[in-house]
């Protein structure tokens, strides 16, 4: 109860994984481990779905809807019509909550 | 925008061999040009780094110039690092290499620091590749390697990068102050590889969080005091700053998990004196009295828990799915708790003015 960061977009395929740990290096919340055969996942609900262990998986063993988990820019984007799940992201030069003059930031800029 | 006018020189226009003209002034810098830079935060910097945690002039003042830059004196074989042209992403890299001998290259991700450019795209694959190929670096270094921040892995993809450019990705730890022990080994240790967001973390990022609700805080706060008064003006104030500085330092020491549950409990506990203080007039009737300390009951946790639910954006660890589960489960009950808060207040002050109350 009140917990909403218990789901996680991320899949994770055991039997494509040639275990080149790529993903526990860079994964910012441990939440895959070294195993024997593959790795395992071991903290899924930690997932914060930034994309680093799909992005660098050699062998798209890992799959997520990565994004970022800024309400302040998903509600902008609800409200301006737009779709919440690709309009927000940071660091771009348009739909940004980041460092954009006509949209105030979340301070994600700050991280 | 320069980086020497606006992060006090941490560059200089020395120049490599392939060097063309001094650029360190020109809004395009020269793609071959190898900059100088140094590991000293000098008071300009810092003078920087404090203008960039209030959130001035964001877009612009805080970039610096990218490219390639020498740091100390690097030979064929120094290790390569690459970064964000942000002043804090950069100035973080170059202080942390002080005595060690490195090449920088300094990635243009629109002055956006690593992690939140890497989540863009901006810093990523096409711009590491890119920059590799303009500056020059297969000729500048012997080796194939170049070492990036762990946060910069949601837009790196290190077999695209290995496959366009020849050259290796290895991903560095998560903070800047970790790499000397990493340089030892080359490798993290889990602790290296974790993401933290510790009170101090949490607390730099208020004033930015501030400042963007200051001018509206200012204004309702003014209202309030010529129409109910300082306490009410008072009020709007200690919301604000619950749902901007309060919440981000006691975040984890809040119940729940959710953002928007917590910032109704710290509101609610906010909002308390408040109604004691509006709702105990005994010059008023009970009716009079009970608007009065539900007025400030409803208002504030509405406006923390939405402060609150914003912050999602400025920590390590919240997903888009989870925050987006938050924002449908608890908006509909802030505004309507903010508009009854704010009926309740409107009725007294209808009240008052027609001589009931």
């Amino acid at each position: 109860m009140f917990d909403s960061y218990t789901e996680t977009s991320l899949v994770y395929h055991p039997d494509r994984c040639i275990n080149c740990r790529r993903c526990t290096q860079v994964c910012p919340h441990a939440v895959f481990a070294e195993g024997k055969e593959h790795v395992e996942l071991a903290r899924p609900a930690a997932c914060m779905e930034c994309g680093a262990c799909a992005k660098n998986c050699p062998v798209q063993a890992i799959e997520v809807q990565s994004g970022v988990g800024c309400a302040w820019a998903m509600i902008g984007a609800a409200l301006r019509g737009k779709d919440m799940d690709t309009e927000c992201s940071c660091g771009g030069d348009t739909g940004s909550c980041c460092g954009q003059s006509e949209e105030p930031s979340c301070g994600c800029g700050e991280k | 925008m320069d980086t020497k006018e606006h992060t006090g020189s941490p560059c200089s226009c020395t120049t490599g061999p392939q060097v063309q003209s001094c650029g360190c002034s020109a809004a395009t810098p020269s793609a071959t040009e190898i900059r100088t830079a140094t590991s000293t935060i000098t008071l300009a910097n810092r003078f920087d780094h404090f203008l960039a945690r209030w959130g001035w002039k964001r877009e612009t003042a805080h970039k610096v110039t990218h490219g390639l830059y020498r740091l100390g004196n690097p030979t064929a074989d120094s290790p390569v690092f690459a970064s964000a042209n942000y002043s804090l992403s950069f100035d973080a890299l170059r202080s942390a290499l002080a005595g060690i001998d490195a090449w920088i290259l300094v990635l243009d991700t629109k002055g956006i620091n690593v992690w939140c450019a890497a989540g863009k795209g901006t810093f990523g694959t096409e711009e590491l590749v890119r920059s590799i190929q303009v500056t020059g670096l297969e000729s500048v270094v012997s080796h194939r390697k170049i070492i990036v921040p762990q946060l910069g892995a949601p837009g790196i993809s290190w077999p695209e990068v290995l496959r366009k450019s020849k050259f290796l990705v290895e991903f560095g730890p998560v903070r800047a102050c970790d790499l000397p022990e990493y340089l030892k080994t080359h490798t993290a240790t889990p602790a290296m590889r974790r993401v933290e967001f510790p009170v101090t973390d949490r607390f730099v990022l208020a004033p930015v969080e501030f400042v963007h609700s200051a001018l509206p805080m200012v204004i309702v706060a003014v209202a309030l005091w010529f129409l109910v008064g300082p306490v009410a003006a008072l009020a709007a104030v200690s919301a604000v700053l619950a749902g901007t500085v309060l919440f981000p330092v006691l975040l984890p020491c809040i119940p729940t998990q959710d953002f928007s549950t917590k910032g109704l409990i710290l509101g609610g506990v906010v909002a308390i004196p408040f109604a004691v203080a509006f709702g105990t007039n005994p010059s008023l009737p009970v009716w009079a009295n009970a608007l009065a300390a539900l007025t400030p009951l409803l208002i504030i946790p509405a406006v923390v828990s939405y402060a609150a639910l914003n912050f999602t954006g400025c920590t390590t660890f919240t997903s888009r799915t989870g925050v987006k589960k938050e924002i449908f489960r608890y908006v509909t009950a802030m505004v309507v708790m903010a508009v009854a808060g704010s009926l309740a207040g409107i009725a007294l002050g209808v009240s008052r003015l027609i001589g009931v109350i």
